[in-house]
């Protein structure tokens, strides 16, 4: 174990270096192009034995990959906003295909206007792609999900892709320490990948074929079930990880300070953090608070915030997305959980952070006063309600 | 030796597929891979050779094959490339059938990314000049004055009013290690190109023609005739792209009257004398730069 | 080997594979029914010059003791067979 000063971009790079992928393939785009430069320089001094290849397109990166995965090959690309949607059909080709896949995406905002920093409106808009999504709160969760992403991925159970989202800039770029693992550990915690659907000289198979009505709903049934399976291997991942690092991660989602809070701010990624410090100074005035950060977003964590906010007098839902039309995804997502399970607490949804809008420590703070109103409501951040 | 019906490997890797009786496709896609043999990798985009081969359950190859997105025909077999290669495999062809729409429209640039790392892969192109899977709509190489069914021939416009993109010499201008025309017309110049591009390191490309009856409004038993026609006529070559020079591989001495070719066809039977004649001094033109440039 | 035809059509959720993954060459259908004429191969006149194995569009022209037969369960019927024989040792008949 070392401890090395890097970004959220290069950490994620040396949690790849350690996970050994044999195929990288990628396009560069702001902010995520440190990842793949790093990759291609640990390609280069031989720290890292992968063929790299240099993509046209996001399309051909995630087709590329999902070549490399259907024969058998650990996969591993990275992209960003325009160049997400630009891949977005091999995004359910991949998922359909079952290619246990890993991608990291520095979650960007779209066009148009355009705009590089960060909002999460680019994966969020994917969240039906079948693909397990997790949202890195800092360099170090970056880098423990680049290595927890395959072992989870992977399993025979699971066979499902894999995004690590980090914030653009917020996270992509920012500095911290981190505890790089030994590959010698790497090794112990995640297994060469083997699998069965592959094309396989000894035992030819046919691949992507098309399944009709007959047997189309099972296919899909059994895509579901594997992200559905990711919940207990998400578990096991992580207890085995910290039984090898001794870092110990929470599964779905992180409580913080939820037990006994009566207003939960509900959200995810690196603004997670910040949430946290208000919590703590709001709480050493006596203020009964708490935050909620979803971990995943797919598989959906419905139990864990029914258990974790069932007893809160009202919660919040801050994203950095909206669903036009509608309201944050993550806000409607997470009141369909709370109403599954017969919770009819007071929920409202702040939209804030996009295109990079910076959000203050005031700001949350005064969500948390907000949430004191008991009110159901969707209001934008620095702009306000609904008109 | 070169190859043929007798040095042919006898087994069949296609087999039992939907296409359409007499389809042109189905003729290359099964012949070259009598050539590259059981170790082939096979790609196939969306696209007909795809949607009647890959039925769960009829699986009609029998060596491996994958579908891939329309346009990543290319990108896939780079990735199949590589992950094999990456595990020490390397005893294996990866070979991607593409039609005329999946490789000159919507495939080109992963086509042109795959040419341009010289990825180690064989790209066959069967080009029966229109999309056919969906019903006949025209593509790039859909060739001047065809009907199709978004180019309709009325009193406005006769059909197709663009020429046939030229891929041969777009992916010859890579400098790619190996690129070739042919027909299933002539299916031995076919196979015998297949074999050499199986031996070449680098990216390999054969542009077959493969009629489509359906689509050319000819009967089922005329695909092999009209693809060997149109050789004789002079509306298509077979020509090889190698070591930076290009090489012609057959001369016909005269060419038989490209009207009679047209003409047997549905999908140029409104072609007036005056379209015709342009479609010759096409050809004609072609001819002169082939006769200058190409050895 | 040729894909050949299997016995059993997995249609079943227990029988799905998990991912649109399978044997190479399963068959379940013929195509025999495309057909309203069948070729037939006249064995006296047929030379083996193998033109017709050669144009096969679906591969069911093989060889056979230096001449050629027919897998009736895969041709279609397009007689390219006996358009591209040049001695006519193909020819067309109904079916029944």
């Amino acid at each position: 174990m070392a401890r090395k000063f890097l970004s959220g971009n290069e950490a994620f790079a040396e949690g790849i270096r350690l996970a050994r992928p044999q195929v990288i393939s990628a396009y560069p785009i702001t902010p995520q192009t440190i990842v793949v430069e790093r990759l291609s320089e640990m390609v280069e001094d031989n720290s890292l034995k992968a063929e790299f290849i240099h993509v046209e397109s996001e399309h051909s990166a995630l087709s590329c990959a999902m070549g490399a995965s259907a024969v058998g090959a650990r996969a591993f690309t990275a992209t960003s906003s325009q160049g997400l949607l630009y891949m977005a059909e091999c995004l359910t080709y991949a998922s359909g295909g079952r290619f246990p896949i890993v991608m990291m995406n520095a979650n960007r905002s779209t066009a148009l206007p355009w705009n590089i920093y960060g909002d999460q409106r680019d994966s969020i808009s994917l969240l039906d792609s079948g693909w397990i999504q997790a949202y890195a709160e800092n360099a170090q969760e970056s880098l423990d999900l680049a290595l927890m992403s395959y072992y989870i991925a992977e399993h025979p159970t699971v066979l499902t892709p894999f995004m690590v989202n980090l914030d653009g800039f917020v996270l992509t770029h920012t500095y911290e320490v981190a505890d790089v693992p030994t590959a010698l550990q790497a090794d112990e915690f995640l297994p060469p990948f083997k699998t069965e659907n592959k094309l396989d000289l000894k035992n030819p198979k046919n691949l992507g074929f098309s399944a009709g009505p007959e047997t189309n709903t099972a296919f899909k049934y059994k895509e579901h079930l594997g992200l559905l399976n990711s919940k207990p291997i998400i578990k096991e991942a992580e207890e085995k990880f910290e039984k090898i690092f001794g870092r110990k991660y929470t599964g779905l989602t992180e409580n913080y300070k939820t037990e006994d809070a009566e207003y939960i701010i509900i959200t995810l990624g690196s603004i997670s953090g910040l949430v946290k410090e208000t919590v703590d100074w709001l709480r050493e005035n006596g203020r009964k608070v708490g935050m909620l950060r979803l971990r995943y977003l797919r598989p959906f964590p419905s139990e864990e915030i029914a258990s974790a906010a069932g007893k809160a007098k009202a919660i919040a839902v801050l994203e950095k997305d909206i669903s036009f039309g509608n309201e944050g995804t993550v806000y409607t997502n997470v009141n369909s959980a709370l109403y599954k399970h017969g919770l009819t607490i007071p929920s409202s949804n702040y939209i804030g952070g996009l295109g990079g809008r910076n959000i203050s420590e005031e700001k949350i703070e005064r969500i948390f006063d907000e949430l004191e109103d008991r009110e159901t409501k969707v209001t934008f951040l620095e702009i306000g309600g609904d008109r | 030796m070169a190859l043929n019906a007798k040095t042919l490997s006898d087994e069949e890797y296609f087999y039992g597929h939907k296409a359409c009786a007499g389809c042109g496709g189905s003729l290359a896609v099964r012949m070259a891979l009598k050539v590259l043999g059981e170790n082939s990798v096979a790609v196939l985009p969306a696209g007909c050779m795809s949607a009647v081969g890959f039925n769960f359950p009829q699986l009609c190859f029998s060596n491996n094959a994958i579908i891939s997105t329309f346009a990543g025909t290319a990108s896939m077999l780079t990735g199949i490339e590589a992950g094999l290669r990456a595990q020490g495999i390397t005893d294996f062809h990866a070979v991607g059938f593409a039609g005329d729409g999946g490789t000159a429209d919507i495939g080109i640039q992963a086509l042109s990314g795959a040419i341009d790392r010289n990825d180690n892969i064989i790209y066959i192109c069967y080009d029966n000049e229109a999309y056919m899977n969906t019903g006949i709509q025209k593509s790039s190489l859909t060739p001047f004055g065809a009907r199709t069914t978004t180019t309709p021939a009325g009193e406005n416009i006769r059909g197709n009013l663009r020429p046939k993109k030229n891929m041969f010499e777009i992916v010859a201008a890579h400098d790619i290690p190996y690129a070739a025309t042919a027909s299933i017309g002539y299916i031995d110049d076919f196979i015998n190109k297949v074999e050499k591009a199986s031996k070449i390191n680098g990216t390999k490309y054969i542009h077959v023609i493969a009629p489509c009856p359906t689509g050319w409004g000819v009967a089922t038993d005329e695909t092999v005739d009209i693809a060997k026609e149109v050789v004789d006529c002079g509306l298509w070559y077979l020509a090889e792209y190698e070591d930076g020079g290009y090489k012609l591989n057959y001369r016909p001495k005269k060419f038989t009257d490209a009207a009679d070719y047209l003409k047997r066809q549905g999908r140029f039977k409104h072609l007036t004398d005056d379209d015709i004649d342009i479609i010759k001094a096409s050809r004609d033109k072609k001819w002169a730069y082939i006769d200058k440039n190409f050895k | 080997m040729k894909p050949y035809l299997r016995d059993k059509i997995p249609v079943g959720f227990e029988e799905i594979p998990d991912a649109p993954a399978y044997e190479a060459g399963y068959l379940v259908t013929k195509n025999a029914g495309w057909r309203n004429k069948r070729p037939v191969i006249n064995s006296q006149k047929c030379v083996g010059c193998l033109r017709c194995y050669m144009y096969c569009p679906d591969g069911v022209i093989y060889k056979k003791d230096g001449k050629v037969d027919i897998d009736y369960d895969f041709c279609k019927g397009c007689e390219i067979c006996r358009k591209v024989c040049k001695i006519g040792a193909i020819e067309m008949e109904a079916e029944k």
